[in-house]
């Protein structure tokens, strides 16, 4: 039988929504938690069950197949569920999704609602949107996070996130593209990455790709790639202030990056959903690099900056001056995707992106933002005085916990079993992962303190 | 993407609608083209989103991410209102942001290996995305078709449902009904034998059932309703038209967990991952909506609007009769497709543009089988449909 975790013929809703209730799908009694590594299950051929069943004769995309197990979230979210099964009075906490848990201010969801009651009017009634997005609201974030960077709002796409975004232009890039991305990485560009089909067969013993170029970021390094040691790709995924380290890049290191993707022709695709949790002079685009414009695309989203993670609502900017090496203009592209695989983010979210980015949106954003850090702080203090090694947390809603020398799932089982606190294991990230916990700092302020007890009797 | 040709159909009518206004300013066009919806929706139904929206901002009501899924509760309102006493479960529907995107997923899912079939002619996302995935060769201009598509013409003569015994085997095949362009609804012998065709030749079926709600007689409203569907058929559908959601965003996919591969691996759990791992799930606020919607009050509300829009259908289909024009669909479907025998549809959609300020769309635009069919939607207030219609009448008699 093939055997992924989980493996009912259905598939387990895997939600956020548990937060804190004993009303969960309980489609899955016996799940066990694995011993280690044994999460990294395979995907059997098998022929039918019955001689009977039909099978259609169409082959399986090998793509697919090349994946090693579930996505990284889902997998996450079904341990938890597990957890809380077996432990049914346990209190979990959840630090280990980073899943907004603040209500959303009245501001924007007042935005929100007015166009939703609008929709029931004659005069406010509207359908199709324009798949690159709402003017009104192309405009106001290209005012508001390019204004003095010359971009303009013809160079903003809004959508329904950046997850989908990645994967719309992986469709838009190909599968004869070969890319490069930090190692740890946010996994959605590693895995649309082989879906695409870009990549080779897995590695178990290095636990990569083949034909995908790591680029190792760890404490040695200063979590910034050695450039000098990295080979040549077409596409190069970066993401700064990064998930799951929190290192945010420094202006010097991005003018390092943009030389190299403009000396190897190299498209940068840049993911700066976190940038509103700098805190320092880091730059919070990467088109504040002089000569960024011909090498890059950048990707954002609304998601930790408003809590619209439910609401759906994110942008890429595809700038005009970025060229194929044939000199066709990549935007062009990225239009005829957005329009042909998809059809504009929800109307109502849009309206929800136009409040947020008032004077008394941004503010109310802000203030939303400054509690996560704040949480943020809480957290890194706390590793740091139980003598941990800590890292990420200043610009970023992500502290990144060494454990040297420790498979980083048994620290993640260790802690889950004995503070009943969910995280996430650094090797879900990438192999070099390994060795570290991501804590997120999304959950309220009363969550975060108790959580931060239970790590302190644990590792006191 | 560079096989593709020129810009994706409906913004091409949409430029070509603002070029026309510029045009003319002062002449209102009357835009019958690009099937987009134009009535209120139902109170009902926004009054959830927007109560949806304010919870939001308590901390009762806050909620993040959702199941890449959907919401349970959704996905067993459509299970059960939608599906009723089909056997659908809720675990085999995956809620999105809409069918267009459902079409590219399910693309990715398949990847590049696989062929496809569509109907001739056809809504234009599913061939658009064929290409852009790398499943097919070039474009001929001689034929008007793409290497590698199998396409099964539709035409009054065979009934505007494909000849499967002159129908080549292809791993998928996209068929939908009611269809966009011809209006026309399978009747259940055809789907049957469709169904017989695709377990025959090991195909999957990929029914689009976007206009399920416009069926007025007893065509079926979803492939699942012929026995032995389940093993070859995928289904999508869609809020847009059936609740005015077109932008709000909401639709929604059926992967059965009795298809498989041909290795035996089934299908929903690819999609599954590709859900989880390229989407992350509708909007919360439009789910929603779409759980008001599938409320008895929400389906009576929608279903009213549904009937608006039916009742123009007939009124543009009669008009066009009364013109001696041959027309199709119209009576399970909101298009009505008309037959100009012996003249380009391009130049019929610019003399009705330029001669009646009317936006209709020129049926090669949906394939090559759809030349010499102008596309008329039957979205519209009903005051512009009976202006349209007086117009027609006084160009056309």
């Amino acid at each position: 039988m093939y055997s992924l975790m989980s493996s009912s013929p259905s598939i387990s809703s895997s939600s956020s929504s548990f937060l804190g209730q004993t009303h969960f799908d309980s489609r899955n009694p016996n799940a066990r938690l694995p011993t280690k590594d044994s999460w990294i299950c395979k995907c059997v051929a098998t022929p039918p069950t019955e001689t009977t069943a039909h099978t259609t004769k169409v082959s399986r995309n090998a793509n697919m197949a090349k994946l090693q197990a579930g996505y990284l979230f889902p997998e996450i979210a079904r341990r938890r569920s597990a957890h809380m099964l077996k432990y049914p009075d346990g209190q979990v906490i959840s630090l280990g999704i980073g899943d907004t848990t603040e209500p959303i201010p009245e501001v924007i969801t007042f935005g929100m609602a007015k166009k939703a009651h609008a929709l029931s009017t004659l005069e406010g009634y509207s359908g199709y949107g324009a798949e690159q997005g709402e003017k009104q609201l192309r405009a106001a974030i290209a005012s508001t996070y390019y204004g003095d960077l010359s971009l303009e709002e013809s160079d903003i796409f809004v959508s329904d996130g950046a997850k989908s975004d990645i994967s719309r232009l992986q469709v838009m890039f190909g599968s004869n593209v070969t890319m490069a991305v930090q190692d740890p990485s946010y996994p959605a560009y590693v895995d649309s990455s082989v879906i695409l089909g870009q990549t080779g067969q897995f590695q178990k013993d290095v636990e990569k790709y083949r034909k995908i170029e790591y680029m190792k970021c760890n404490p040695e390094n200063g979590f910034f790639p050695d450039l000098s040691t990295v080979s040549r790709t077409d596409i190069i995924f970066f993401c700064s202030p990064n998930n799951p380290t929190g290192n945010a890049a420094t202006r010097e290191q991005l003018t390092r990056l943009v030389q190299f993707a403009k000396d190897n022709g190299s498209i940068l695709v840049y993911d700066s959903a976190y940038a509103m949790y700098i805190s320092d002079d880091s730059p919070r685009s990467i088109f504040e690099i002089p000569g960024a414009k011909e090498v890059a695309i950048e990707v954002s989203s609304f998601s930790k900056y408003a809590g619209f993670t439910g609401v759906r609502l994110g942008w890429t900017v595809v700038p005009k001056e970025l060229l194929y090496s044939d000199g066709f203009p990549v935007a062009k592209d990225f239009n005829r995707i957005v329009c042909t695989t998809f059809n504009g983010a929800s109307n109502i979210s849009q309206a929800g992106g136009l409040a947020c980015l008032s004077p008394e949106g941004l503010e109310a954003m802000h203030k939303v933002v400054g509690f996560y850090q704040e949480n943020t702080n809480i957290i890194m203090e706390t590793f740091t005085s139980l003598g941990f090694s800590v890292y990420g947390g200043k610009n970023a809603p992500y502290v990144w916990v060494h454990f040297p020398g420790q498979s980083s799932w048994d620290v993640f089982s260790e802690i889950l079993e004995k503070t009943h606190v969910v995280t996430t294991p650094g090797s879900g990230f990438g192999p070099a992962g390994d060795g570290f916990i991501r804590v997120s700092a999304f959950g309220h302020r009363g969550n975060v303190l108790e959580a931060c007890k239970r790590f302190k009797q644990l590792y006191k | 993407m560079e096989k593709l040709r020129n810009g994706y159909l409906f913004p091409e009518i949409a430029m070509r609608e603002l070029e026309h206004m510029k045009k003319y300013p002062t002449a209102k066009v009357i835009s019958l083209g690009i099937g987009d919806t134009t009535e209120p929706i139902p109170d009902v139904v926004t009054s959830s989103m927007a109560n949806h929206a304010r919870r939001l901002s308590t901390v009762e009501g806050y909620r993040g991410y959702g199941a890449e899924q959907g919401n349970k509760a959704l996905r067993k309102a459509i299970a059960e209102t939608l599906y009723g006493d089909l056997p659908i479960k809720d675990t085999e529907i995956f809620v999105s942001d809409g069918s267009q995107c459902d079409i590219s997923r399910l693309q990715l899912l398949l990847g590049s290996n696989v062929t496809i079939a569509v109907q001739d002619p056809t809504f234009p996302a599913y061939i658009d995305s064929s290409v852009i995935i790398g499943q097919t060769g070039d474009f001929q201009d001689e034929t008007g078709k793409y290497q590698n598509i199998e396409y099964m013409p539709c035409r009054p003569q065979n009934n505007f449902f494909p000849d499967l015994t002159t129908t080549a085997t292809t791993d998928v095949i996209f068929i939908c009904s009611p269809n966009n362009p011809t209006g026309h609804a399978a009747s259940r012998k055809q789907l049957e034998q469709l169904v017989e065709f695709a377990r025959a030749n090991g195909s999957i079926i990929i029914f689009d059932s976007a206009y399920a709600a416009y069926v007025t007689d007893d065509s079926p409203r979803s492939i699942f309703e012929i026995p032995g569907a389940r093993e070859v058929a995928i289904e999508i559908s869609s809020f847009s038209k059936f609740a005015g959601f077109t932008g709000v965003r909401l639709g929604w996919t059926v992967v059965p967990d009795e298809l498989l591969f041909s290795n035996g691996f089934p299908v929903i759990k690819d999609f599954n991952r590709i859900v989880c791992t390229c989407f992350n799930g509708a909007s919360s606020v439009a789910q929603a909506g779409g759980l008001a919607c599938l409320s008895s009050d929400g389906l009576m509300a929608v279903q009213s609007v549904v009937d608006y829009y039916k009742e123009n259908a007939k009124i543009l289909g009669d008009t066009f009769t009364s013109l001696g024009l041959d027309v199709y669909g119209g009576i399970n479907a909101p298009y009505a497709w008309v037959h100009f025998p012996g003249m380009k549809s391009w130049d019929v959609f610019t003399e009705l543009l330029e001669k009646t300020h009317i936006i209709t769309v020129p049926g090669c635009g949906f394939g090559p089988g759809g030349e010499e069919h102008i596309r008329v939607s039957a979205f519209g207030h009903r005051e512009c449909i009976l202006e349209a219609s007086r117009r027609l009448k006084s160009l056309l008699s």
